[in-house]
């Protein structure tokens, strides 16, 4: 297990690195310059601005000492909001979009699995129809869309929350409920699939032949079964936030990270972009080691010592 | 004779498909008697599994159906009872082993914590009393170290002391009755006769009625008192295992018994293959099912059905070969190989 | 031999079992009659070609059907619905700017050319033509647009799934092929791609290449091949182990004649599905990065640029965002339903 863990870490890293590296060097790639109006600029100026962001440097040099910045936690300053490091910027932001994200998380989860345990044990039933299509459209519909149009009745016609601006816990709830529709529609459809296919499954033959009651069947085996690999969905679905928070933050107008990182884009903020999009990339690396980790508790079968199951 | 425990009376089972009902079993009648093992033998498709799984009830009633007959446990119908009465026989007094040892046990759940689960929920045990039944029952089917065992996961045990744990668990309640559905087939050659072993013991002990579901007439030789062959969803020969070995009467039952290769015989002797292929059960009408495929078939096969024509011992058999009004030979062997 | 004692068991029910008497029987037919042995070995039903079976199966799924219709409809109106009209899809008119949707004879549909205020901007505007989905704030004909749009995002989404197809067939084939050490360097190249959010690279890459139909196409296919590649990889790898790819190697088939007999066939059930899962999720992203700003310039239209127009004018002129709205959900519900369908009738076993 130690020997597997240190494995996935030193892997971890070397990944990290490349997505660094690559960033480093497709940054340098991009059109025009960092600076706002450079027109306006004279040469003098533009040079003293350089040397500031160290921008007067070869390229290698700059980017051995981004990298050494990096280790640090240093993610540079920048280019647009005058004195302003990107991990403050990171930092003041991340709250709101953890906020909605892990709320989006809970009420995507909840109401999926619902969907689809009920789904299941009803199985080719009017209800399970319902949920099936429900999720479809859930997959389908993307998340900005269905945003705009939550926005446009239940906020601008009904009136029932906040339309937009982050004032208080009843502004948080349009946006969640906007990012939780995709999870709930993957999870109810990966739930109910794996129900369907434990329910299939020797032992849940052996568990009616015990003698036990059909609900027992269903809690302990049937349902603690097929939660188990519902857990790996944690990864696609910390993704599939992350991507619903970039344009739902600026539908609402959320100031959370995912707003930050489309308005640095639009900028053309680079050290932001490039900051924000590391910080992304680590944030989903650790969550599907995390996810591996969990899972590898949860499902008795799966060992790393080396030895298969 | 000892007292009759269960009795599978015309049972008729059917599957309902997307093209119509499908009858698996029918017309299944048999009874097993205190402490006596009963095998029923047939190929792949006799309905031999459904039978043994719709006594225990566990067919999934969306799809099956008992179209008629009746199963009666100790005077009472399995049939009429409601469902709770059902889960409360099943597991303490009618329980059930599965072919396949490898996906038969939970795979996220501690094979100890399985075996209580059943014990809990017929007899009234506190945690540590069921534990303790538990691991009484490892022990009883031979599997080493039992106490550390009982906290392991199935995939830490090798097939044949997964099918111990299997039979382990069918037993924990002292059942009266055990299903044993091709306990072996999954398992290596040294493995099975260890485990047809073990079963054979445990049943003096516990005086367990058995019903032994197999096609491997090596298994039956080893271990039934009574035999009931299967073709096409009916029985179609019953008897003591020395009729049915010794003294066949069905077309079927011999060709299964001449295509068994044998020790003690001239090992040049061909092994008679039975020619054709099992009968499509949606296609199946009158008539027997085996007249395809029968080596004596006769113009009556094709379109009346064979009564059950029984001895005074209890040897039944279902062929026209039996009737007064056969013409000719009616000496199985004689057409069949010199034996 | 024991003797033929006529006895019925006490527990059959011979009135039920059996409708004729036994002693009716005419005794002439207890004579040998044998059934011809090739006869018994027939197989009951004609063997259906596995894609003829897949085929079958798919046509009976409802929800596949009724999405392959709506494809087909939506494709036909993408490529003939900017012709219908006069209008074009660049064609500015000032005057006629956010005009309401109006079409005759739907007027209770919504279509009554009215504002959110309920004012008839037709008459008030005096405009004699009627824009059946309304118009801008450039006066440009929305019909057109959302047409052209459609055909926009499908070209693009078509395009990117083709190019992932065929660098996934080939990395996944060659990775899976040869095995061993390529197979191990491919592999890893593979998991660092997986480990980085696709959205982040698809960003970064636009920011370079600068928006455009091509770019986008690029970007969403430098890291959209891995999926397809896993697939192949995956299939490949199964089916090698097999035991009919084993019986045809030793019989001496070559190479060619094993991937393109045993190994294409078998693995392009999974290929197909994974494709028409392919298509959606282009045209999300295509939308997606209209959504942010980094989508296609004006005066070209996809439906991501059209919902972003939109939903900037939502609050007052709503059909500007309801129509590509509404077109994007079609699309994507039945291309979803129908990959959904195929994977059903591909593989049976893996219904649900």
């Amino acid at each position: 297990m130690k020997r597997y863990l240190l494995q996935r870490i030193g892997f971890m890293l070397i990944t990290l690195f490349i997505i660094v590296t690559a960033t480093f060097f497709l940054m340098q790639l991009l059109p025009g310059t960092p600076f706002t109006n450079p027109e306006k600029l004279t040469d003098s100026q533009l040079a003293i601005l350089n040397a500031k962001y160290g921008l007067d440097q070869p390229v290698a040099i700059q980017y051995i000492q981004y990298i050494g910045n990096l280790v640090q936690g240093d993610l540079g300053y920048s280019f647009q909001h005058e004195g302003r490091t990107v991990t403050s910027m990171i930092s003041d932001r991340i709250g709101p979009s953890a906020f909605i994200g892990l709320q989006a998380l809970v009420i995507g989860a909840i109401i999926g699995l619902v969907l689809g345990i009920v789904s299941a044990l009803k199985h080719n039933s009017l209800l399970d129809y319902g949920s099936v299509t429900l999720a479809v459209l859930g997959m389908s519909i993307p998340s900005f869309v269905f945003a705009a149009l939550l926005q446009y009745y239940v906020g601008v016609k009904l009136e029932w929350l906040p339309v937009a601006l982050w004032e208080g816990y009843s502004s948080t709830l349009l946006p969640s409920i906007a990012l939780s529709v995709t999870v709930t529609a993957t999870v109810a459809r990966f739930i109910r699939s794996e129900m369907l296919e434990v329910i299939g499954q020797d032992y849940i033959i052996t568990a009616r032949a015990k003698g036990l009651k059909e609900n027992q069947v269903i809690v302990k085996h049937v349902i603690r079964n097929a939660l188990i690999p519902v857990v790996t969905m944690l990864g696609p679905l910390a993704v599939s936030i992350m991507t619903g928070t970039l344009v739902i933050e600026k539908i609402f107008a959320v100031p959370g990270l995912g707003e930050q990182f489309t308005l640095s884009i639009l900028v053309l903020d680079y050290s932001v972009i490039m900051g924000i999009t590391i910080f992304y990339s680590a944030l989903f690396i650790f969550v599907v080691f995390v996810v591996d980790i969990i899972y590898s508790f949860l499902d008795p079968r799966i060992n790393y010592k080396g030895e298969s199951a | 004779m000892s007292e009759t425990i269960l009795t599978v009376d015309n049972l008729h089972v059917a599957f309902k498909t997307q093209t119509g009902k499908l009858t698996a079993v029918r017309g299944v009648s048999f009874d097993l008697k205190k402490g006596e093992t009963l095998a029923i033998v047939g190929e792949s498709g006799s309905g031999k599994s459904v039978t043994a799984k719709s006594i225990m009830q566990l067919l999934p009633a969306a799809t099956t159906e008992v179209t008629k007959g009746d199963i009666v446990y100790n005077g009472k119908s399995l049939l009429k009872m409601s469902k709770r009465q059902v889960t409360d026989l099943r597991g303490s007094e009618i329980s059930m082993v599965f072919q396949d040892p490898m996906t038969s046990l939970n795979p996220t759940m501690k094979v100890g914590k399985q075996i209580m689960e059943g014990v809990q929920r017929h007899e009234q045990l506190t945690k540590a009393q069921a534990r303790n039944r538990a691991l009484e029952m490892l022990k009883l089917v031979g599997i080493p170290q039992a106490e550390n065992r009982l906290d392991n996961y199935p995939h830490q045990f090798s097939g044949g002391m997964r099918q111990r744990v299997v039979i382990a668990l069918a037993l924990a309640c002292n059942p009266k009755v055990l299903i044993a559905d091709e306990p072996t087939t999954a398992l290596d050659v040294t493995i099975q006769a260890q485990i047809l072993d073990l079963m054979k013991d445990l049943q003096k002990k516990t005086e367990t009625a058995i019903i032994l579901i197999t096609h491997d007439l090596g298994v039956v030789a080893n271990m039934a008192d009574r035999v009931a062959v299967m073709y096409g969803g009916k029985i179609v020969e019953q008897g003591t295992l020395d009729e049915i070995f010794y003294n066949p009467q069905h077309p079927y039952t011999l060709g299964l018994l001449q295509s068994m290769p044998k020790l003690n015989e001239d090992r040049s002797q061909p092994l008679l293959p039975i020619a054709g292929s099992p009968p499509n059960l949606a296609t199946l009408g009158e008539g027997c099912a085996f007249a395809a495929r029968c080596p004596h078939t006769m113009a009556v096969c094709h379109t009346y059905t064979p009564r059950d024509t029984v001895t005074e011992t209890g040897h039944s058999v279902a062929c026209w070969l039996q009737d007064d009004r056969v013409a000719g030979s009616r000496d199985l062997v004689e057409t069949g190989s010199p034996s | 031999m024991t003797k033929n004692i006529p006895h019925f068991p006490p527990h059959q029910d011979l009135q039920a079992q059996n409708q004729y008497a036994y002693d009716e029987i005419p005794s002439d037919l207890f004579v040998k009659a044998p059934l011809d042995q090739r006869k018994s070995e027939e197989i009951g039903t004609p063997s259906v070609s596995f894609w003829k079976e897949a085929f079958q199966r798919l046509i009976k799924n409802k929800g596949a059907m009724i999405s392959l219709v709506m494809l087909v409809l939506l494709i036909a109106l993408a490529l003939i619905g900017p012709s219908l009209n006069e209008f074009s899809y660049r064609e500015q008119n000032l005057a006629h700017s956010n005009m309401p949707p109006k079409v005759e004879g739907l007027e209770w549909l919504g279509f009554n050319g009215q504002n959110s205020a309920g004012v008839d901007q037709y008459a008030e505007r005096d405009v004699q033509i009627n824009y059946w989905f309304g118009t801008d704030e450039f006066g440009r004909d929305l019909w057109t647009r959302v047409w052209k749009g459609t055909q926009i995002s499908l070209f693009i989404a078509l395009v990117a799934a083709f190019l992932d197809l065929v660098i996934g067939v080939i990395y996944g084939g060659i990775s899976s092929f040869y095995g061993g050490r390529i197979d191990n360097v491919m592999q890893r190249i593979i998991e660092i791609l997986m480990g980085i959010p696709n959205l982040i690279v698809i960003i970064l890459f636009i920011l370079v290449l600068e928006p455009g139909i091509t770019s986008i196409i690029l970007a969403m296919v430098i890291t959209g091949w891995v999926g397809m590649a896993r697939v192949v990889r995956g299939q490949v790898l199964q089916l090698k182990g097999q035991e009919f790819v084993l019986a045809s190697r030793t019989l001496g088939a070559s190479n060619p004649r094993l991937i393109s007999k045993h190994l294409l066939p078998n693995v392009m059930g999974p290929i197909i599905v994974t494709v028409m899962f392919t298509i959606p999720t282009a045209i999300f992203f295509e939308a997606f990065l209209s959504f942010i700003g980094l989508g296609l310039q004006a005066p070209l239209a996809s439906l991501g640029v059209l919902i972003e127009d939109g939903y900037k004018s939502m609050r007052y002129f709503p059909y500007k965002l309801i129509f590509p709205a509404l077109v994007i959900s079609i699309i994507m519900i039945s291309f979803n339903l129908l990959g959904d369908g195929l994977r059903d009738a591909l593989d049976p076993k893996m219904r649900k």
